[in-house]
C-alpha cells in the first residue's frame, strides 16, 4: 500500500501527461455542449419576447415586433450571434441575461455557491448515516438489524425527493410552526447560523436518497472484503475486530463508494431543480430552467457551458482520487 | 453497534434542534410571497401580471378600479368626455410628486402616452390607446386627449398598469429596466429576480397611507410552500393561483382565505378556419354537448362559476339564457346529423400547468365530446411553446385561460373585430359583431350599453368560435392581523397603501 520514493517519483510525469491530455480533450467537449445548447435553444419555438409577453405579444405591430427584436439582439444573423458569443467567452464574458439584465458570470457567481453548499451538505449527511450504517449491516449481516437497514435504503431508494421534501415541508409548518427558508435566503457568509438552519432540511432531503446508495454499496463492498484473504490474516494475527474493520477492510470497502460520491457531485452541481423549487433556494437548477421557459439565450448558454465544464472537472477529480485510494490503477501509459 | 446508533440518533436530535428553532421577526413590514417574479420594471411594455402586481405599488395610472371595477380617481382627480365622446378632459390632481422628487404635472400625461403610442418602445397595450390624435394642456394640471373616434372605453384602459405616469425626465433618459420612479405608495428599493424585492413607504404619497414600512416581495416557487410559509406565521400575506392548493385552506380558522370571481375566463377555443369546424352545426353540437359544470367541478374543484363571454359583474347575464348552455346531447347529435360531417377528430392545445387546471379541462371535454364520436387528441405543450402555436393560429383547438378587461369593448376588440389584431388567433367575425362592438365603443349610456353588449354575447355564444366555460376565483390569502386589504377581480395589490398589521 505505502509506496517508497522511488517508485512515485518517476511517475510523475506521466500523471503530468494524463493531465494535459485530459484538460486538452476539455475543448472540443465545451464547443460541442455549447453549439448542441446555442442550436437547441433556438430551436425550440418561442423566443423572449413571447416568453415575456405571453400571448399579448400578439397585440405587437410588425415594427414594434421589429424594435423589440433589435433590443433583444435577436435580428442579427445565427451565425454572428454564436461568433459573438463563443468570442465573448474565451474571454470569460458570457454575455448579459435578458432577464436579470446582468452578466451571466455574476448570476453563475452568485448561483453556484448555494448549489455547491447544498451538494456538499448532502454528500457529507448521506456519508455520515450511509457508512455507519453500511458497515454495520455487512458486520451484522443477516440479522434483524441488517434487515431494518436495508428497508431502510430500499425505503430511501424509492422515495423520491419532491415527496420527501414535501412531507418534511408539511411536518415543519404544521407540527413545529417553522418553515427556515420561507422566500428569505441567506448566503453562508451573510449570516452562517440562519444559512445553516435553512440548508439543512433541504440538504436532508436530498442525502436521504444518497445515503441508501452509499449503505448499499458500503454494506456489499464491505461484505466481499471481509471475505478476502487479507482480512483472514489480519484476524489470524489475532489483531482485534474493531481494528480489522477500521485499519484494514474498510478503505479498500471505500473504494467504490469514491466513485459513487464523485458520479453523484457531478449530478448535485448541475443543480437539483426539483429540491431548490420546494425550498425556496436561488441554486443553480433553478436559474437554469427558469431561463430555459423564459428564453433567456446568453443564461441558457452560459449556465449549460459551466454546468458541463464543472462535471468534466468532477469526473477528472474522481479518476485522480481513484488512483490516490488505490494502487492498483496508475494513468501511466 | 449501540454506541454507533447512539451517534446517528444524536444527529438527527442536533439537527431537529437546530433547524427548527424560532425566528421570528414581527416587524412593521408587510411580507408576502408568490409563485412568479416580475420579469421586468417597464410598466408600459410588461404584461405579466407578475410584473403588474409589482408595477401597480410603484407607478400610478390616473384612473384606476374600485374593488367592484367601478372607474375612481387616482393621479386624475376628474375626467369628463365631451358629448359626441370625442374629447375626454383629465383634472389632475396637485401637489403629487414622483419619487425623485419631481412635480407631476400635465407634461408627464403627455410623455407618457407619446411614449406608449411610440411604436419603437414596444407597447403592447398600444393599441387600446390608438384612438387618442393629439394632446392639449391648457395648463399644468389639464390633459385634453382629443380622439380620432368616438371612445367611451378609452377610460377604462387608461385604468391600467400599462398607462402608468412616468415622469418626463425618466421617459427623456429612457431606462426603465433598472429603476421605477413613479408617483406610488411605495418606492422600489431593490429587486433581487427570482427571490426577492424590497420596497419602502413613500412617505409624500398624496393619499392616506401607507401605513406599514414597506413590503417584502419573496418569491416561493411552489405553492404548496407558499401555504406552508403562512401557517408557519413566517410570511404575512400570500397570492396564489392554484385552486387545488387554495382550497387547502377552506376551513382553516387561522388564516384568511380570499376568493373573489375573477375576469379571467376558461375558455374552449376552436378554429373556424379548420374543418370540419368552420361549419356552425359542428361548433353548435360541441357546444351543446359539453356540460361546462362537470368541466368546473372535475378541473377546479367546482370553485368558479359557468360564464358566458363577459366576466364583468355590471355586465352579467343570467349563463342559462345563452344558446345551449345546458347540455342537451339529443340536440348536438341532431346538429351533428344536420352537419353532414362525419365523426372526426381534433387536436387540443393545452399550456403545460398554465393554467394549472388545464390539462383537467381538456381531459373532462375530451370524455364530453366522445359521447358525440368527437376524439379530442390533447397535445400538451411548454408555456412560450403554447403562446408561439396560439400566436399563429397554428390549432385545431386551445384550451386557454384568458384575461378579462373591465370594459367589454377593451376585453374583446382584439378578438371580434374585423381589425382586430388577434384575428389570426380568432379566425371568426361577421357583421354582426362588428357592428354591435362599434356601437358598444361609441355609446356613453349605460344601460344603453348594456343592451349592446347583451346582444353580442347572445350572438357570440350562438355562433359558438369559441366556447366559453367559466371564470374562476382570485385568491389571496392573509394572516388575521392583515387588516385593510380589498380583494378585488383583477387581484391587484394597490389596496396594500391601506394595509395596516395589528398584531
Amino acid at each position: 500500500m505505502e509506496r517508497g520514493r522511488g517508485e512515485v517519483l518517476p511517475e510523475r510525469p506521466f500523471v503530468r501527461r494524463y493531465l494535459l491530455q485530459r484538460l486538452f480533450a476539455f475543448l472540443p467537449i465545451l464547443i460541442g455542449v455549447s453549439l448542441l445548447v446555442f442550436t437547441a435553444i433556438r430551436l425550440i419555438p418561442g423566443d423572449v419576447i413571447t416568453a415575456t409577453l405571453g400571448t399579448e405579444a400578439g397585440m405587437l405591430t410588425d415594427a414594434q415586433r421589429e424594435s423589440l427584436r433589435s433590443y433583444y439582439g435577436l435580428d442579427r444573423p445565427v451565425v454572428e450571434q454564436y461568433a459573438r458569443w463563443a468570442a465573448g467567452a474565451i474571454t470569460g464574458d458570457l454575455g448579459v441575461s435578458t432577464r436579470h439584465g446582468k452578466p451571466v458570470t455574476e448570476l453563475i457567481g452568485d448561483r453556484f455557491p448555494v448549489t455547491l453548499q447544498l451538494a456538499l451538505m448532502a454528500v457529507t449527511l448521506a456519508l455520515l448515516v450511509g457508512i455507519p450504517l453500511g458497515i454495520l449491516a455487512a458486520v451484522r449481516h443477516n440479522t434483524i438489524f441488517d434487515l431494518f437497514v436495508r428497508m431502510l435504503a430500499l425505503a430511501g431508494l424509492v422515495m423520491p425527493g419532491f415527496l420527501v421534501g414535501t412531507l418534511i415541508i408539511y411536518l415543519l409548518s404544521t407540527v413545529f410552526g417553522v418553515l427556515p427558508n420561507a422566500g428569505n435566503f441567506v448566503r453562508f457568509n451573510e449570516d452562517p447560523g440562519l444559512n445553516l438552519r435553512q440548508m439543512i432540511f433541504p440538504a436532508i432531503t436530498l442525502g436521504f436518497a444518497f445515503s441508501a446508495s452509499v449503505m448499499r454499496m458500503t454494506r456489499s463492498s464491505m461484505l466481499e472484503v471481509l471475505g478476502d484473504d487479507y482480512v483472514r490474516t489480519a484476524r489470524g494475527k489475532g489483531l482485534r475486530e474493531r481494528r480489522v474493520i477500521t485499519q484494514h477492510a474498510l478503505r479498500n470497502a471505500l473504494i467504490p463508494v469514491v466513485t459513487l460520491v464523485g458520479v453523484e457531485m457531478g449530478y448535485l452541481l448541475g443543480g437539483t431543480f426539483i429540491i431548490e423549487t420546494l425550498f425556496s433556494l436561488p441554486g443553480l437548477g433553478r436559474l437554469l430552467v427558469n431561463a430555459i421557459s423564459q428564453r433567456d439565450y446568453a443564461l441558457v448558454q452560459g449556465a449549460t457551458l459551466f454546468i458541463a465544464s464543472v462535471f468534466v472537472l468532477i469526473n477528472l477529480l474522481v479518476d485522480l482520487v481513484y488512483a490516490a485510494v488505490d494502487p492498483r490503477i496508475s494513468y501511466d501509459r | 453497534m449501540f454506541k454507533s446508533l447512539r451517534f446517528l440518533f444524536l444527529l438527527i436530535a442536533v439537527v431537529l434542534a437546530f433547524g427548527t428553532a424560532l425566528a421570528q421577526d414581527g416587524g412593521n413590514t408587510l411580507i408576502m410571497a408568490r409563485a412568479a417574479d416580475t420579469t421586468g420594471l417597464d410598466p408600459h411594455t410588461q404584461t405579466a401580471f407578475a410584473s403588474l402586481r409589482l408595477l401597480e405599488l410603484v407607478y400610478e395610472p390616473l384612473v384606476t378600479l374600485a374593488p367592484d371595477l367601478s372607474i375612481v380617481p387616482a393621479l386624475a382627480e376628474s375626467w369628463e368626455f365631451s358629448d359626441d365622446a370625442m374629447t375626454l378632459t383629465m383634472h389632475l390632481r396637485q401637489g403629487v410628486k414622483f419619487h425623485d422628487g419631481s412635480d407631476f404635472t400635465a407634461a408627464d400625461v403627455v410623455a407618457t402616452f407619446t411614449r406608449i403610442l411610440d411604436e419603437a418602445t414596444g407597447a403592447a397595450a398600444r393599441a387600446n390607446y390608438l384612438s387618442i390624435a393629439s394632446m392639449d394642456t391648457p395648463d399644468d394640471t389639464t390633459v385634453v386627449f382629443n380622439l380620432s373616434t368616438a371612445d367611451v372605453p378609452l377610460l377604462a384602459a387608461m385604468a391600467s398598469v400599462n398607462a402608468s405616469i412616468a415622469s418626463s425626465e425618466a421617459i427623456a433618459a429612457g431606462d426603465f429596466s433598472a429603476t421605477a420612479i413613479g408617483t406610488g405608495p411605495f418606492i422600489l428599493d431593490e429587486w433581487v429576480p427570482e427571490e426577492v424585492t424590497r420596497l419602502s413607504a413613500n412617505a409624500e404619497w398624496w393619499g392616506e397611507g401607507p401605513f406599514v414600512d414597506g413590503v417584502e416581495m419573496r418569491v416561493i416557487p411552489d405553492e404548496a410552500s407558499i401555504l406552508a410559509a403562512l401557517r408557519a406565521g413566517e410570511i404575512d400575506f400570500a397570492l396564489l393561483n392554484d385552486p387545488l392548493v387554495a382550497t387547502l385552506l377552506r376551513g382553516d380558522e387561522s388564516l384568511v382565505l380570499n376568493a373573489v370571481p375573477a375576469l379571467a375566463y376558461h375558455v374552449l377555443q376552436l378554429n373556424p378556419s379548420r374543418a370540419p369546424m368552420d361549419v356552425l352545426e359542428v361548433r353548435q353540437a360541441m357546444s351543446c354537448a359539453i356540460d361546462r359544470q362537470e368541466v368546473l367541478d372535475t378541473a377546479s374543484l367546482g370553485e368558479g362559476t359557468v360564464t358566458g363571454p363577459l366576466t364583468i359583474p355590471a355586465y352579467h347575464v343570467d349563463p342559462s339564457t345563452f344558446f345551449c348552455y345546458t347540455k342537451d346531447l339529443a340536440k348536438a347529435q341532431e346538429l351533428m346529423a344536420a352537419s353532414g360531417v362525419e365523426p372526426f377528430t381534433l387536436k387540443a392545445i393545452v399550456a403545460n400547468a398554465e393554467p394549472p387546471t388545464a390539462l383537467s379541462e381538456a381531459q373532462s371535454i375530451q370524455a364530453q365530446l366522445a359521447e358525440i364520436g368527437i376524439t379530442l387528441e390533447i397535445e400538451p405543450l411548454e408555456l412560450s411553446v403554447y403562446v408561439d402555436r396560439w400566436l399563429a393560429g397554428d390549432f385545431d383547438a386551445a384550451v386557454a385561460l384568458n384575461g378579462g378587461r373591465p370594459d367589454p369593448y377593451t376585453m374583446y376588440a382584439r378578438y371580434w373585430t374585423s381589425a382586430g389584431n388577434l384575428q389570426v388567433v380568432t379566425n371568426y367575425i361577421d357583421e354582426t359583431l362588428d357592428s354591435l362592438m362599434a356601437a358598444g365603443r361609441a355609446e356613453p349610456d349605460f344601460a344603453a350599453r348594456l343592451d349592446i353588449f347583451t346582444q353580442f354575447q347572445q350572438h357570440l355564444t350562438e355562433v359558438s368560435p369559441w366556447l366559453w366555460l367559466y371564470s374562476g376565483y382570485e385568491y389571496t390569502a392573509h394572516q388575521p392581523y392583515v387588516v385593510g386589504f380589498e380583494p378585488n377581480a383583477t387581484d391587484s395589490l394597490y389596496s396594500f397603501a391601506k394595509v395596516s398589521l395589528e398584531r
